[in-house]
């Protein structure tokens, strides 16, 4: 698996080369803007981590012009920790958003997470994640094989978590895929809803291991380590 | 400088406005000289003066030099036509009258100017007694600043020096120590940027909170997750009813507020102590709780922990805890953008307790599946 790292900070990107060299990726690194772009065309990495401050180009705009053409995951490493900034990236086709400093092993998860989705496993009809399986074609839902009771509103909003296992989704974009377009400054509802999905899906409802609140931004379906 | 102070307590603020000071002035000028008009028959114009001086006195302790002025030329005149003889006319008829009237306004005017001067010096010396007071703050937080960087820092250069330099005489064991003390050091100047970040927006006055519906059940529980490992040797209880309503807030703000009342808590208190937080809606308001059976604070100093830069003393002691003193600042910066209020009180079986009362909107969450 190749990662394309794109980030001015030489500290960072030699950080992230050994990390990632140790854990069996291998790695590119570009410095610039042009560069990183450069690289993107020639070397068709499987995933890219996209620092948000670079000098030549603002990191939205790269992720855009990407956007167009690159459709494997783009992991966003950036000191801005505004939820703006987090926002927008992910409107802009982001994956995942991770604020430095980070931890390795979360970004190693995010990364694994993210390779996992992109390589297909998690288009199957069939949907199994730890404890949960969602049979997408008979919308059955079912924890430790027994089969859960689900609203229509409660298994839609389950399901696009699981087609979107590990992805951070926005407030906005649940909202608009559950509820309509209308509905997108409508938080309450999400709120609702989530407790009551957790209170079905999950083991403590006050220790969620599935649904991961991403604050201020949206939740992150966690499908767990294979 | 202080004793100034004391001679003209009104001058500093509570300021009467220039035409109040003409008009009390003249008022003040004129009821002196009626009353003395209507014992004129019993005293002398000499005491008159020193009456009429008296009031004038008093007007320039506390008024600007033009009103002073007005009212040292109008004494006198006043003093000149009804008091002094011949009465009922300006004409002065003896030499000494004569000069009893011109000491009369020179001294008025000496009165006026001297006190004015006075008034100036205390004006420069309150300013520069402001920018002393600025300039201490300022080294308080310096200082607090640089030791609450250097001491990780210190860690950080000491650990890594010994793990590049000397690789062979380590044991395994030791270099994982230096490692895990590095780690250590470093989430603790990455919590300092953020708290320097948090003042920085408060002070700049910029807080806009972003309400929008929360989950405190949530909330409560993702703050007992990331401090998971600052909580390990403390017990935990939460205390918050299932069918708690959505609250209108700012997630971050609210998230930082908890963050740091649990972490002092996690902090200030001996292992296997208990940390409580509970949080309830009344009519329109949010009530959060965080609380502990640990020592408390000291009663002197309950009422100074929301100060910049406060650290409880006893932490000055435990090198160990640290903290630059920002921590409770920003939440009294926090939950006050949010109207609300935050109080801190010994608890009764001992350990401190935090009350946090916010005026929110709430959402039952009891609506259709």
């Amino acid at each position: 698996m190749g990662i394309l790292v794109i980030d001015d900070e030489a500290p960072i990107r030699k950080l992230l080369e050994i990390t990632l060299q140790s854990n069996g990726y291998t790695v590119g690194l570009a410095a610039t803007a042009k560069e990183g772009l450069a690289m993107t065309v020639n070397d068709s990495p499987d995933l890219i981590i996209l620092d948000l401050g670079l000098p030549d180009e603002n990191g939205q705009s790269i992720l855009k012009k990407m956007r167009a053409w690159y459709d494997r995951p783009v992991i966003i490493l950036s000191v801005q920790n505004r939820e703006t900034d987090i926002i927008t990236a992910l409107d802009n086709g982001a994956n995942d958003y991770l604020v430095k400093p980070f931890r390795t092993g979360e970004l190693l998860a995010r990364i694994r997470s993210a390779l996992r989705s992109a390589t297909g496993e998690d288009n199957e009809p069939v949907l199994r994640l730890n404890d949960l399986e969602i049979d997408l074609s008979a919308r059955i839902v079912k924890k430790d094989n027994v089969p859960l009771r689900l609203t229509a509103t409660q298994y839609s909003l389950l399901a696009l978590f699981g087609k979107n296992a590990g992805k951070v989704l926005t407030h906005q974009y649940l909202l608009r895929e559950i509820w309509g377009e209308s509905y997108t400054d409508q938080l309450q509802y999400l709120r609702v809803f989530i407790a009551q999905l957790r209170k079905k899906i999950e083991k403590d409802i006050n220790y969620p291991k599935h649904i991961i609140t991403e604050s201020g931004v949206g939740y992150r379906f966690v499908a767990g380590e294979p | 400088m202080l004793d100034v102070r004391i001679l003209f307590p009104f001058t500093a603020n509570n300021k009467i406005s220039r035409p109040y000071q003409y008009l009390i002035s003249i008022v003040l000028v004129c009821l002196v000289s009626a009353v003395c008009f209507l014992f004129a028959a019993y005293i002398g114009a000499q005491v008159v003066a020193f009456i009429l001086l008296l009031t004038l006195s008093l007007i320039a302790m506390s008024f600007d030099i033009l009103p002073v002025l007005l009212t040292a030329l109008l004494s006198a005149l006043i003093w000149d036509f009804f008091f002094l003889g011949p009465r009922y006319n300006f004409r002065v008829g003896n030499t000494e009258d004569k000069i009893l009237l011109s000491m009369y306004f020179v001294i008025a005017l000496v009165n006026a100017v001297l006190t004015f001067k006075i008034r100036q010096i205390e004006k420069i010396a309150r300013l520069k007694e402001e920018k002393a007071q600025t300039l201490r703050l300022y080294n308080t937080l310096l200082n607090s600043l640089s030791h609450e960087f250097r001491t990780p820092l210190a860690t950080i250069i000491g650990a890594t020096d010994n793990l590049l330099e000397e690789p062979s005489r380590l044991s395994p064991t030791d270099s994982r120590r230096l490692l895990s003390e590095i780690s250590v050091a470093s989430l603790r100047l990455n919590r300092q940027v953020e708290n320097l970040l948090n003042m920085s927006r408060l002070e700049s006055g910029f807080i806009q909170p972003k309400k929008d519906w929360h989950d405190m059940k949530e909330l409560t529980y993702s703050i007992v997750h990331q401090l998971e490992e600052q909580l390990i040797r403390h017990r935990i209880e939460v205390d918050i009813r299932e069918d708690i309503p959505l609250v209108r807030l700012d997630y971050g703000l609210i998230e930082q507020v908890l963050y740091h009342l649990v972490y002092n808590a996690a902090l200030y208190t001996p292992e296997s102590a208990l940390i409580r937080i509970s949080a309830r809606c009344p009519d329109r308001a949010l009530e959060i709780i965080v609380e502990d059976d640990g020592p408390g604070f000291p009663e002197a100093e309950v009422g100074r922990v929301f100060d910049k830069f406060y650290r409880f003393t006893y932490s000055q002691r435990n090198s160990r805890t640290g903290g630059s003193g920002l921590g409770l600042s920003i939440v009294k910066g926090f939950v006050e953008a949010h109207n609300g209020t935050v109080e801190l009180m010994n608890r009764l079986s001992g350990g401190a307790r935090f009350v946090i009362n916010l005026p929110v909107e709430n959402f039952s969450t009891s609506i259709g599946s």
